[in-house]
């Protein structure tokens, strides 16, 4: 399948010369504070490239500071990258002239943001169709499609209510409403859930869980939050310093980190609830008795622990009828006994 | 201990400055009166002859001289013909009627009307009970002037401050423009407008409109940028990625999540409008103003007092009606509709039938309010003069007249070397540019003596300003009980316009310098409290409790840890202090201030000192800068 959003080398640099950092290739290859020291120029996104699937829920992690917040503004063009190519269903975004541009932003994706931007004049029911209305959407049909999201993010009977009439989590509720309101191929999430308290912000997760698994709508979420990657994602690309570090699945990053960097990342990770037997089995051994239960290469290790260790014999690991490799007690205890 | 904690530099720096104080004390003994550049109240200079000329051939050739003809003339006629309108409808006989169009039970429907839409049916009571308690003043039709000529300068300067607002909001290049032209505008004590613009647009309504949108626009203009500036930048940013076009984000983002703030802005600008339209009875304004001016000059406390509490009352519901504004409110239809119909039937009544145009003159309380300020006064005059009259002569003797003899004693030359000295260890070489290019101007307009006497009032004045300011804002930032009780009544100090200081302390002091000095301290006093105790309450809390844990004691913890942490503020105060004094030292020549002050009163009132008062007004504007930049350096030095 292709691709819907594809980057290549997007660069975004801040400052007067931008132009002639993405120009050079020796300024290119400076880390960002040379950079900074050489031209005052701060590299905030540099050379990225991914590919986005539909369908896919796709993170973006990274601590404050690392690109991550930039590179989903350039996405957009809410930020104007200084150099690169933005694919989005074929089309290069950065070749979209002004109203071009505010079509897609009407019709293709939306946004929903860390701090909600919601206007304060408005009711919520007015907020959910502040993008119809100025698409011109007339006011019945605006007011139909507004009630529909209302009930889809759980918000009815609130539609009369005022943004600062609503706690944090119902405020981002408005916010998830507004972008779905007009029915866009991408939704993009800056941070939506970190200036909520922890109990909010487990269920507004599951809440995107469940619209993903409803509206099947390609997502990119950008966090600084590991357990939330791990949590939605479907892949993660870790940033950092404006550069990408690994782009994979949870059980990827956490099997096999790229650099020191990662791993100390996902170092306090529960590896039995990230891992699957792919990452822990080993070759079957000439001592082996190879006639006991069989698991998929895909289980997650806890789902594993309790038939590997009643089992008196080693677990064997099959897909499609082909034996992968063996699991017993010590490799189960040792990813268990190493989160301990 | 101290000396440690200092800034390295200060030592030696204040070992200078007082070396330099004390070598001007030598200096000034030897060389009195000497070189002091004075001038006779009557006396001229070549220069005012020369203003006083061009005034003469302006007048001979305003309807002759095109720039005149189609530009000044124009504006002049199309704003009387603007301020007359709405004096006919509420103020004075029009359309050949002996009363105007709408009578004053019309005026107070539609006063009580608006506010119950705008601030709801509280507000709408207070309203109706101030406008008919001005009528029962028996200052009806000279309230309604005023109030002619600041709802037409409000409306002049919204139409205009709105949109350069929004553009100073949206533009950053538009905003860099603006500031500095603005923060000019604001610094320039509002006396000075008055004059130059008679020489364009004679005296009368015109001018007076003119000079209140130059007082009045800045608020508006600043505080709608504010607004606009102000926005969160995600929402906008959500607008934006929705696809929005600017027009759109503006008008369905900006302006609608601004509202609260410019509507505060426009309070500002009634605020202004209202001191402003009071203060050009100088240059012939009707209204209240009027009233007060002539009974200041014949030391009428009574009458001043009546009209200067018609004044207050009006300010109240104005500021009442505009702040409550800022808040969402919905009526019921039925009580729109009926509010609706019964103003209807007042403004009917109010045009057909006289007793409901002409406020009945049988009920009238202004008289008794006249015969009881007089009667305050005279005992107040008499029974408490050892106090009153003991600490004007205190003050008068310890500071005012050292100090005034020190400025204006000294030669010329001297106190300008003082001058540019001092300010070149404030601010360096750019400071002490700025001050010797003042002082020379100061010179110039040949009147060096009156200016310095001017300087020392200030001076004396914003002392004062900073003792109250430290005193009580230290208070209020250290308990919220005091902040509580206290900022209600700094607030609607702020509200009042300059004049109505003179009224109680002319009572109490009679005419003199000092009236003058402590009205204008009554009068800056609110904004410098106001900064100081939010300078002292935003002191981190940590650091205060740390002082705390340590074992100091509530001095220990103001003089060694609050004040200095909120020394941006004190500098702040006293630059805000400084400005706020001089405008009304000028005021104050009203009631005995002298030196320029007088000048430039005398220069509204007799032709032939017209030069004479332009220039004082110069004078005015030169000595503001210069101490406004002053501050300013020190201010910069001082916090970093």
């Amino acid at each position: 399948m292709d691709p819907v959003i594809s980057v290549r080398d997007l660069w975004k640099v801040f400052g007067s010369n931008a132009s002639q950092v993405v120009a050079s290739d020796e300024l290119k290859s400076l880390s960002r504070s040379e950079l900074m020291d050489r031209t005052g120029s701060v590299a905030a996104v540099r050379g990225v490239d991914f590919d986005v699937a539909p369908g896919e829920m796709f993170v973006v992690m990274g601590l404050s500071g690392s690109g991550k917040s930039t590179l989903v503004r350039c996405l957009t063009r809410l930020v104007e990258p200084t150099a690169g190519t933005i694919m989005f269903e074929g089309e290069n975004i950065l070749e979209a002239d002004a109203k071009r541009l505010r079509d897609l932003r009407r019709n293709k994706f939306s946004m929903v943001f860390q701090h909600f931007g919601l206007l304060p004049h408005r009711t919520v029911a007015d907020n959910v169709g502040y993008g119809l209305e100025i698409r011109g959407v007339p006011r019945a049909k605006r007011g139909e499609r507004s009630q529909e999201v209302i009930d889809l993010v759980g918000l009815s009977g609130y539609e009369k209510s005022y943004p600062d009439q609503l706690s944090g989590g119902m405020q981002q509720r408005v916010g998830l409403a507004r972008a779905l309101a007009g029915d866009p191929d991408v939704l993009f999430f800056d941070e939506p859930f970190s200036a909520l308290d922890p109990l909010i912000r487990r269920d507004m997760q599951s809440e995107v869980i469940r619209l993903h698994r409803e509206v099947g709508k390609t997502m990119v979420f950008i966090t600084h939050d590991l357990s939330e990657a791990l949590k939605l994602g479907d892949r993660i690309l870790i940033m950092r310093d404006g550069q990408v570090v690994q782009v994979g699945t949870g059980d990827e990053l956490v099997g096999a980190p790229a650099d020191d960097y990662v791993r100390d990342f996902v170092k306090d990770v529960p590896r039995s609830h990230v891992l699957t037997l792919k990452w822990i089995m080993r070759p079957p051994r000439p001592e082996d008795e190879l006639d006991g239960p069989e698991l998929s290469p895909e289980t997650v290790v806890r789902e594993a622990v309790r038939s590997v260790l009643s089992a008196d014999k080693p677990v064997k690991v099959v897909r499609d009828g082909e034996l992968l490799g063996v699991v017993a007690d010590e490799e189960i205890l040792g990813v268990v006994a190493g989160e301990a | 201990m101290v000396a440690v904690a200092a800034p390295r530099q200060l030592p030696r720096k204040a070992l200078i400055i007082g070396a330099i104080v004390l070598a001007w004390l030598v200096l000034w003994l030897l060389l009195r009166n000497i070189g002091t550049l004075p001038l006779d109240a009557s006396a001229m200079t070549p220069l005012h002859r020369w203003i006083n000329s061009i005034n003469d051939a302006v007048g001979a050739s305003r309807n002759s001289n095109p720039l005149f003809l189609y530009f000044f003339n124009e504006i002049r006629l199309v704003i009387n013909e603007f301020v007359t309108f709405v004096q006919a409808l509420i103020a004075q006989p029009s359309f050949g009627r002996p009363v105007p169009v709408i009578g004053w039970l019309g005026v107070v429907g539609i006063a009580g009307f608006v506010s119950l839409v705008v601030a709801g049916w509280r507000v709408a009571l207070l309203a109706v009970a101030g406008f008919v308690f001005l009528g029962l003043q028996g200052l009806w039709q000279e309230s309604m002037d005023t109030l002619s000529l600041t709802l037409a300068a409000v409306v002049i300067s919204l139409l205009i401050g709105i949109p350069l607002g929004i553009w100073a909001g949206l533009s950053d290049r538009a905003n860099r423009v603006m500031t500095p032209v603005l923060d000019f505008m604001q610094t320039m004590p509002t006396f000075v407008y008055l004059a130059p613009l008679t020489l364009f647009f004679l005296i009368g309504p015109a001018s007076a409109t003119i000079a209140t949108l130059i007082y009045a626009a800045p608020p508006a203009i600043r505080i709608t940028a504010h607004a606009i500036r102000s926005v969160p930048r995600n929402t906008v940013e959500a607008s934006e990625s929705l696809g929005a076009t600017r027009k759109q984000t503006l008008v369905k983002v900006l302006l609608p999540s601004a509202r609260k703030t410019i509507v505060l802005g426009v309070n500002q600008t009634i605020m202004a409008a209202l001191s402003m339209v009071t203060i050009a009875a100088l240059i012939d304004a009707p209204g209240l103003g009027k009233t007060v001016v002539k009974a200041l000059q014949t030391l009428d406390v009574g009458t001043a007092f009546n009209a200067g509490l018609a004044i207050v009352v009006l300010a109240i519901v104005l500021d009442r009606v505009t702040t409550a504004a800022t808040e969402r409110r919905t009526l019921p239809r039925w009580a729109l509709f009926s509010g609706l119909g019964v103003t209807g039937v007042t403004v009917y009544f109010s045009y057909t039938y006289l007793w409901a145009a002409e406020f009945p003159s049988e009920v009238e309380i202004g008289s008794s309010i006249r015969k009881g300020a007089t009667a305050v006064t005279e005992w107040a005059q008499d029974s408490l003069t050892v106090l009153t009259g003991g600490f004007k002569d205190f003050v008068t003797w310890a500071l005012i007249n050292p100090l005034q003899a020190l400025l204006a004693e000294s030669p010329w030359f001297l106190v300008a070397l003082v001058i540019v000295a001092l300010s070149f260890l404030i601010g360096g070489v750019r400071c002490a540019v700025v001050s010797a290019a003042c002082v020379g101007l100061l010179v110039a307009t040949g009147l060096w003596q009156d200016s310095m006497i001017t300087l020392a009032s200030t001076l004396v004045a914003t002392i004062m300003v900073m003792i109250l300011g430290v005193v009580v804002g230290v208070w209020m930032g250290r308990s919220r009980r005091a902040d509580r009780v206290i900022r209600p009544i700094l607030d609607a100090g702020q509200v009042m316009p300059a004049f109505v200081y003179l009224v109680p302390f002319l009572a109490l002091f009679a005419a003199s310098r000092f009236t003058a000095i402590i009205a204008a301290v009554v009068f800056a006093a609110p904004v410098a409290i106001k900064i100081i105790a939010d300078g002292i309450r935003a002191v981190s809390p940590a650091t205060v409790e740390a002082s705390t844990a340590l074992g100091s004691s509530s001095w220990q913890t103001i003089v060694k840890v609050q004040l200095p942490m909120a020394r941006g503020a004190l500098t702040l105060a006293a630059n805000q202090g400084l400005i706020y004094v001089l405008s009304m030292v000028v005021v104050g020549g009203l009631v005995g201030a002298g030196a320029l002050g007088y000048d430039v009163v005398a220069g509204f009132s007799q032709s032939n000192l017209y030069g004479k008062g332009l220039a004082a007004g110069v004078a005015i504007v030169v000595l503001g800068v210069m101490l406004d930049r002053l501050t300013q350096a020190a201010a910069k030095r001082w916090t970093n």
